[in-house]
């Protein structure tokens, strides 16, 4: 039979097979992209970010009506609860007025403290606002869609806060969406800082509500009722945002229930906070030690005055110094010296002449100077103070 | 004369498009960020429903491709390692496709038993891949709030099935 006449016409394969074929062909495929996504998380980022930008307006869609429904429940329950809220935040404020005061202090005081120690307090992080329009709260993901994106300053791993403490971080962006991980997410790792005792540890989301302290270091170092707070190692975080309180989670693990919880995660801040790694820069931080140097420009005749001047400035005061540590050591001995001469005088006008002269006691070792130490100053050669920068 | 009575047929769009519409659309529902006296809404993996129900209404080449495109929206939209839950629905899938013949026909009692033993499958995939990439193992608790609300949508994949299974007498 020719090829033109068909010969495959009545060849039927099953259908299930087909359909089977089918579906290992696509779980091949997916296999193939999960490895993928998993070496390298940028690289399906641009199609994650059209596929979050084009759910981004549906979801808000979706969540506007929650939102106004929100509002009213809020108006009429304050209608109704008015006098027992007021009753209640009279109390508050009253409990509230004497910290106020203690707050003005110590903030007086931590001002003169930062001026005589010369701290240089952190700058203030710019913030922008945005809202919640979608939620994942599964146990394998712990995500939420915000309406602001790369448009408003929005970056890759900024810190996100409520009006409570801190909720999450970002992980991705486009120009009006980003997608913000919550510390509850199996992938979060926060370092933390116990409030109490110093203590550092790692908070590590597993998609309940409660996050875990992990790695605490110390033993001791943790009991319920501490307060938790971002520690700023890595630099990924500013320190102390606060984050929870320490419980005991009922296997026995150290939990963190979260401030973030105490209020709605619908109306958030982003912190327009800059880590190390965006200021420097991943290949600036990957690169090999000192390798600065083989890449540096020779010096200028004025910069190599400049140095060399500083140098033989530096050796002089060194010589200077030493000088001066001789000088001071020989006028202590010669006072020792003259000391112990003065105290020998009245006993051998006492006795008699002495046969033998009487060899000097040596000075106590108290008084003696210390080789290693600096010299005191003395009035003839002044030792330069750390203020005018010698 | 007698009229011709309507033919009622059932193509791709009634069992596959529209259904996998009503999915997408759910899932992005869900996903509203409402909270009711502390409570919010449950997240269960609607998916699944056509990953159980497709292979008992009739085998498809369209259909696994249609629940991977699903699966890879919802892993973007849910923020999970892309190919997660894709996987887990072409397993589940799978496997009714390969006990198709004994499925069919059954009461729904006996449906559901197969329904659990899927989501766990599916839920073993999920559980296992998370561990595998990022090292630590998710709360069991929050697994169990996603795993029920998934069960509870069986009859909804009944539904479909008894819909349209005999659809197409080619296929019984």
């Amino acid at each position: 039979m020719a090829f033109r006449d068909g010969p495959f016409e009545n060849i039927k394969v099953p259908a299930v097979w087909t359909a089977g074929v089918s579906v290992i062909a696509c779980a091949l495929g997916v296999t193939l992209l999960l490895v993928t996504d998993a070496r390298s998380d940028a690289a399906y980022r641009p199609a994650r970010n059209t596929v979050e930008a084009a759910a981004a307006p549906v979801s808000g869609v979706l969540a506007a009506p929650v939102r106004w429904f929100g509002a009213v429940g809020d108006y009429v329950g304050g209608y109704f609860f008015a006098v027992s809220e007021n009753r209640k935040l009279k109390a508050e404020l009253a409990e509230l007025r004497p910290l106020r005061d203690q707050v003005i202090a110590l903030e007086d005081i931590n001002r003169r403290y930062e001026t005589l120690l010369a701290i240089r307090p952190d700058p203030i992080v710019p913030m922008a606002t945005g809202r919640s329009i979608s939620d994942v709260r599964g146990p394998f993901s712990r995500a939420r869609l915000l309406d602001v994106g790369s448009a408003k300053g929005v970056k890759v791993g900024n810190p996100v806060i409520n009006e409570q403490g801190l909720v999450g971080r970002i992980v991705g962006t486009s120009d009006n969406v980003s997608r913000l991980l919550l510390l509850t997410d199996v992938a979060s790792r926060t370092p933390v800082l116990i409030d109490r005792t110093d203590a550092r540890a790692l908070l590590t989301g597993d998609g309940s509500g409660n996050p875990r302290l992990a790695f605490i270091r110390g033993v001791g170092s943790v009991q319920v009722g501490d307060r938790v707070l971002s520690s700023g190692d890595g630099g990924a975080f500013p320190r102390g945002l606060p984050i929870g309180v320490v419980a005991k989670g009922v296997d026995g693990s150290w939990r963190v229930k979260l401030f973030s919880d105490r209020g709605a995660v619908d109306d958030v801040r982003v912190m327009l906070f800059e880590d190390f790694s965006q200021l420097v820069g991943s290949t600036s931080l990957d690169a090999e030690p000192l390798a600065g140097l083989a890449t540096v420009s020779p010096a200028t005749p004025a910069q190599a005055a400049a140095i060399t001047d500083a140098a033989s400035r530096r050796d002089a005061q060194r010589e200077a110094q030493a000088v001066a540590a001789r000088n001071a050591a020989a006028a202590q001995a010669a006072a020792a010296q003259a000391a112990a001469r003065n105290a020998q005088t009245p006993a051998a006008t006492a006795t008699g002449p002495a046969s033998t002269p009487a060899r000097p006691r040596p000075a106590p070792a108290a008084t003696r100077p210390p080789a290693a130490t600096a010299p005191a100053p003395t009035a003839s050669q002044p030792v330069p103070t750390p203020e005018t920068g010698e | 004369m007698r009229r011709p009575a309507a033919v009622r047929s059932v193509g791709p769009v009634q069992w596959v498009l529209i259904p996998a519409a009503i999915t997408l659309l759910a899932t992005l529902l869900l996903a509203t960020p409402v909270s009711l006296f502390g409570l919010r809404l449950p997240e269960p993996v609607i998916p699944l429903v056509l990953a159980f129900a497709w292979p008992m209404i009739r085998p498809s080449i369209i259909a696994p491709i249609l629940l991977t495109a699903i699966g890879l929206l919802v892993d973007i939209f849910w923020n999970m390692p892309l190919g997660l839950w894709t996987l887990a629905l072409l397993a589940v899938y799978g496997l009714v496709l390969s006990v198709r013949s004994l499925l069919i026909g059954q009461d729904t009692a006996f449906r559901f038993a197969w329904y659990v033993v899927c989501c766990g499958l599916a839920f073993a995939i999920g559980y296992g891949v998370t561990v595998l990439l990022g090292d630590t193992p998710p709360s069991l608790y929050a697994l169990a709030g996603q795993v029920v609300p998934t069960l509870l949508l069986f009859p909804f994949a009944n539904k479909l099935i008894e819909r349209f299974e005999d659809g197409d007498v080619r296929f019984r």
